[in-house]
């Protein structure tokens, strides 16, 4: 169970994430969703250390993350950025293996080889995988990262918008993985979502933030009504039930 | 992997031949005066190739960035600021010229310290850290530059030309004591640094994914600077700045060699540096006959190289 108590973070004088207590419950898609600069992203790199917090503490089952020791931390904790430009030519399986490197530091065994194969196989670029990542396309690029998440095998997997750039065959595809992941390996999958339909269709939990503060906080059919929406983005979304799906239709609606 | 190990060979064999030239060939005016000087020359050059060579690469990999050199930090200005501070306030006879170990002791401590107090002032901020500590180094490095201009106007001008001498330092006038100490310290260095290799390769990948693998990265930014620094002070204390040949080796490493691995990519760079050096000063020593100088050849080659890689990463951006 990952606890966020109390945690700001300030950007100069500007409040980026201002207290904000949230709870990840194990083997759940929780995610995070809101407007452009609601500091949904700020708040999963504390998380994940990238960024540390100005006040509140995060805890891993009760373990202070500040205090725990970085490759411990690495064992039980992946996060995956926007952002994975990269200043070296690799390959995809020289991408993946760098997941294993929390175990092995940098000495593969054959225990490691599997994890990447599977890892590999998981994202379907066994065929590619002595490809190098320059080669590939946005989509296939993003699904090599998410792979060396995978191949890292932590029971968190946080992922800063992992939809970004794809398609929406590999987005779905991408999507149903992280089902997967948390249905049949028993992971916990934290991510940052723009798009509130693949919130509302895929994830256990949703959390909604909003000038740097939780709005909205709860079970996926607590969130996705139109009043909760409102709230969030201050505009008038309307939902639509198709196949049990909840799909907001904001394409054309009023703000 | 196979192909990599070949390079190699091929490079360790050409340096092997550069060595071997520059020590044997048309060896005058009896051997046992000779061969122990050319010797030394061969050390100095290939400390300093080394130096330079493991020190860029490990600084562009922690910047992120190919075409910066550790030197942008100034630290390479702070050795003149050292000596001619030396000069002018003590004298051309002060102890801390006259005694080389203490001369160049304190250099390197400088250098090392002006790193280090940079550093630490400015590793705090969250974003870019690094690039605030470049900018700031850069500033200071020309600032500090003009400072010693300015010292070395008002200097006595006979005390300014024992003082040139330490400023302009080639590989032709090698300080022979000071090579083995520099051999020490490169020990050290290399034997401190071989445990980094395996952590920069994760480096590499940028600071969020290292990070993410559990890589200790503000610590290993600052075990990287602080190596950096005493394998740049050292060099520089013991030959004087060669500026350009760090970018041109690193990158023709990079070019050469297809991995990301830094063992490889280091060795790589060193040989090609020992070849560059030792190569070039053969060129400057019997086919130029003195009349040009190794730093000229190098920087001539590395300007042009310099301007290559400018317009090439403009059109790949």
């Amino acid at each position: 169970m990952i606890e966020i108590k109390g945690v700001t973070k300030h950007f100069g004088k500007k409040p980026v994430v201002e207290d904000v207590t949230v709870t990840i419950q194990p083997k759940t898609i929780t995610s995070f969703i809101g407007p452009n600069g609601a500091g949904k992203s700020t708040l999963l790199s504390m998380v994940s250390r990238l960024l540390d917090s100005d006040t509140g503490e995060v805890f891993l089952d009760k373990n202070n993350v500040k205090k725990m020791k970085s490759d411990e931390f690495a064992k039980r904790v992946a996060i995956l950025k926007q952002s994975n430009h990269l200043n070296v030519r690799l390959t995809i399986r020289e991408l993946v293996s760098f997941g294993r490197y929390p175990y092995s530091k940098g000495r593969l065994t054959e225990e490691d080889e599997k994890f990447i194969d599977q890892a590999i196989e998981y994202m379907n670029l066994t065929d590619m995988q002595d490809k190098f990542l320059d080669e590939l396309s946005g989509g296939q690029k993003q699904r090599a990262f998410i792979s060396m998440v995978i191949a890292q095998d932590t029971e968190y997997i946080l992922l800063d918008e992992p939809l970004n750039n794809l398609d929406m065959k590999h987005s779905v595809q991408i999507m149903k993985i992280l089902r997967q992941l948390v249905d049949e390996l028993g992971k916990t999958v934290v991510i940052v979502l723009h798009d509130i339909n693949f919130a509302s269709v895929y994830s256990d939990r949703i959390v909604a933030l909003k000038n740097g503060r939780v709005v909205k906080d709860g079970q996926t059919h607590e969130i996705i009504n139109s009043e909760a929406l409102r709230e969030v983005y201050d505009m008038d979304i309307p939902v639509q039930e198709q196949n049990g799906c909840r799909i907001c239709v904001y394409f054309n609606s009023h703000s | 992997m196979r192909k990599n190990s070949t390079k190699l060979l091929i490079l360790f064999g050409l340096a092997i031949v550069c060595i071997l030239l520059f020590s044997f060939y048309n060896i005058q005016g009896g051997f046992s005066y000779a061969f122990p000087r050319r010797l030394i020359r061969v050390c100095a050059m290939v400390i300093t190739g080394i130096a330079i060579a493991y020190s860029t690469i490990m600084f562009q990999t922690i910047t992120q960035n190919r075409i910066l050199t550790p030197s942008i930090m100034g630290i390479d200005s702070m050795y003149e600021v050292v000596q001619t501070i030396i000069f002018f306030s003590l004298g051309a006879s002060s102890i801390f010229v006259v005694n080389r170990y203490l001369n160049f002791g304190v250099a390197i401590i400088v250098m090392v310290a002006f790193a280090l107090i940079l550093y630490r002032f400015l590793f705090r901020a969250d974003k870019h850290p690094i690039y605030l500590l470049l900018l700031v180094g850069m500033i200071l490095g020309v600032l500090l530059g003009n400072f010693v201009n300015f010292l070395q106007v008002l200097i006595d001008p006979i005390e300014y030309i024992s003082l040139q001498n330490k400023l302009f330092a080639s590989f032709t006038n090698v300080k022979s004591e000071l090579v083995y100490i520099c051999i020490v310290i490169l020990g050290i260095a290399f034997i401190y640094g071989s445990r980094l290799m395996r952590e920069l390769d994760v480096m590499s990948l940028g600071r969020e994914t290292a990070i993410n693998l559990g890589v200790n990265y503000d610590k290993i930014v600052l075990k990287v600077l602080v190596l950096s620094s005493i394998l740049i002070a050292t060099s520089t204390a013991l030959v004087g700045p060669v500026t350009f040949l760090g970018l041109i080796v690193s990158n023709l490493a990079y070019q050469f060699m297809v991995t990301y691995k830094h063992s490889i990519l280091i060795t790589a760079a060193s040989l090609i540096s020992i070849i560059a050096l030792v190569g070039g000063q053969f060129l400057v020593l019997h086919v130029f006959n003195l009349n040009t100088t190794i730093s000229v050849i190098i920087n001539f080659v590395g300007g042009i190289y310099f301007i290559y890689l400018l317009l090439k990463e403009s059109r790949s951006a």
